[in-house]
């Protein structure tokens, strides 16, 4: 069972993110997924959260009870659901978005520009997509294949190659990283 | 009868509880619904709204939720399945028109998102405080149908279970959801319109001149006939007779009103649904409904693996309560554990059907409105220990 806790703010794509996951890992990856989701009365710019439990069976208890991955898209987010990040968990944040702290426990980091590939390939609106793709080559919560068929369904028509793109850029920089820490320092 | 096709949208989807319940609507037959918009129900009248054309269904905003009600009710009577969604403050406006829905015998659906009062309180946060509410809101006697879900996938089933039991009992059919199933997020599979079993509505298909509305069949219904279709009839919120006009003497207040009750509670084998998980060999039992049955579960797996019995009651319908179901299990179990998201509702027919055999512990509110899993466990050991019958409150004390 995976327990995952995406955090930003408001017009990031941080709901819809984990609607994307949670489509991917229950219609495609034929696992069970619940999403909740909590935000501010403001419409962009508030605090604002999502929970997804991924699960081989069905999930009972909706709520996360220990994070095992936390994916900070903002500062606020992240200084308020660290704590709730379990000792062996992992952290996926943007690094010109998110200041970590000192690492406690066995907590990995992995970090990724996600914002600034956005802006690269032309629409800083798709930063939670190249997250998304970081996030399947890091994590294996959910596969690349599910993901490939899980994001058209989720984001408009004409927007659908950008994301891929997106996604793409994310998943490769994704497997850089992981080859990078296999490699002998 | 077989579900319409129009308004099946068959497939694996991924929608929240609000939208599952529209498509459920949809998939019941249900093409009118009254609306006043109110958190954290409006997802469900948006979704209706935006699907209406294609399904050939239509809607209306009325000026507050007194009047959406008895839109409902007249839309009702021209043949359109009807329903209505709301949240606590609309609830309490309905209260007088739940009545008259109640003495008109007109079959609709209402959906309550509930969410943390009184009055205007928390608007997202989930509760469970309208459960009485439900029950005994209007006044005079009646019974009333509660059907409670505990997922989007439920939200779904639950919605056609609604729109069938008000039909095949002539009554208002409440959908007691709350803030957080409405706004969970699963899978849902929608079957196809032909595995989709759907209670028609009762019509009267007898001579012109000779129909009265309120005439009772052997199953205690009265046959309904659609307004606009040329049959004489009136309708009266007094106590009325078989053609429906106003009669002010005492047996007709008991011809007229006590089937209201009856046509209920002779059918409760019927219309109750439960579902029980390791009751058997159980000392403690979880009674709850809703999105508290999730927690209840998980507390109860987590029970069982540190080797105490425990088993769990759901109740798919709360109103009418399953009174034989916890009468027979308080014979058999230590204590009943009841998780609600208020301060003490259901919990109290769980002590009344217990007469005195079974200690009732109460569970309130958690931290996020839905009981953690931690309280639930606690409130499980304590029970398992208790030998003397005695109601346990567990103290709500985490003050801010």
């Amino acid at each position: 069972m995976a327990e995952i806790r995406f955090a930003g703010y408001g017009g990031q794509g941080i709901i819809r993110s984990g609607i994307i996951v949670g489509r991917a890992a229950s219609i495609y990856d034929d696992k069970f997924s619940t999403m909740s989701q909590s935000f501010g009365p403001e419409a962009r710019g508030g605090a604002c959260s999502s929970q997804l439990v991924v699960s081989e069976s069905k999930v009972l208890y909706p709520y996360l009870t220990a994070a095992g991955i936390l994916v900070a898209m903002s500062q606020a987010g992240y200084d308020k659901f660290e704590p709730e990040l379990s000792e062996k968990g992992l952290l996926l944040y943007d690094e010109d978005l998110v200041k970590p702290k000192a690492s406690r426990g066995n907590i990995t980091p992995f970090a990724i520009p996600a914002t600034r590939f956005a802006e690269q390939l032309g629409k800083k609106i798709v930063a939670n997509v190249v997250i998304l793709g970081f996030f399947t080559a890091i994590t294996k919560v959910v596969t690349y294949e599910s993901m490939k068929k899980a994001i058209p369904d989720s984001v408009p028509e004409k927007a659908i190659d950008l994301n891929l793109k997106a996604f793409e850029r994310g998943y490769n920089f994704g497997l850089e990283v992981l080859k990078k820490q296999k490699e002998p320092q | 009868m077989k579900a319409d096709p129009k308004g099946v949208l068959t497939g694996s989807h991924t929608l929240t509880g609000n939208h599952a319940c529209a498509e459920g609507a949809f998939a019941a037959g249900c093409r009118f619904l009254g609306l006043y918009p109110i958190v954290p129900s409006l997802e469900i009248s948006e979704r209706f709204l935006e699907r209406a054309p294609e399904v050939g269904a239509t809607f209306i905003q009325m000026e507050d939720e007194v009047s959406v009600l008895a839109a409902v009710l007249g839309a009702s009577w021209t043949g359109k399945k009807s329903m209505t969604v709301t949240s606590g403050p609309g609830l309490s406006l309905m209260m007088e028109h739940l009545g008259l829905g109640v003495m008109l015998e007109t079959p609709c659906v209402i959906v309550d998102i509930q969410r943390a009062g009184p009055a205007l309180g928390m608007p997202g946060r989930p509760a469970q405080g309208d459960m009485m509410q439900a029950r005994w809101g209007s006044h005079g006697d009646y019974e009333i149908i509660a059907l409670s879900p505990s997922s989007p996938q439920e939200m779904f089933d639950y919605t056609i279970k609604a729109f069938n039991l008000s039909e095949r009992y002539r009554i208002p059919v409440a959908l007691m959801s709350d803030a957080y199933v409405a706004h969970l997020k699963e899978e849902i599979v929608i079957p196809h319109a032909e595995e989709i079993e759907i209670e028609p509505r009762r019509y009267y298909k007898g001579a012109k001149d000779k129909y009265l509305p309120f005439k009772r069949d052997k199953d205690f219904v009265p046959r309904m006939v659609n307004i606009g279709d040329g049959y004489k009839f009136h309708v009266t919120g007094l106590t009325h007779d078989d053609r429906g006009y106003p009669v002010m003497n005492e047996e007709c207040q008991e011809y007229n009103v006590h089937p209201l009750v009856w046509k209920v509670r002779n059918y409760v084998d019927e219309i109750i649904e439960v579902q029980e998980a390791e009751t058997e060999d159980a000392e403690v039992i979880i009674i709850s409904y809703g999105a508290t049955s999730r927690a209840a579960l998980k507390a109860m797996e987590q029970a069982r693996k540190s080797g105490i019995k425990v088993g769990s009651l759901r109740l798919v319908t709360v109103w009418p309560f399953p009174e034989k179901r916890v009468a027979e299990l308080a014979k058999k179990v230590k204590a009943f554990v009841v998780p609600e998201m208020n301060f003490g509702q259901v919990v109290l027919e769980v002590e009344r059907c217990s007469y005195g055999n079974a200690n009732v512990i109460f569970v309130p509110h958690g931290e996020n409105g839905v009981e953690n899993t931690d309280d639930l466990l606690s409130a499980i050991k304590q029970a398992g220990q208790a030998d003397k019958v005695e109601s346990v409150i567990i103290e709500f004390n985490k003050g801010v």
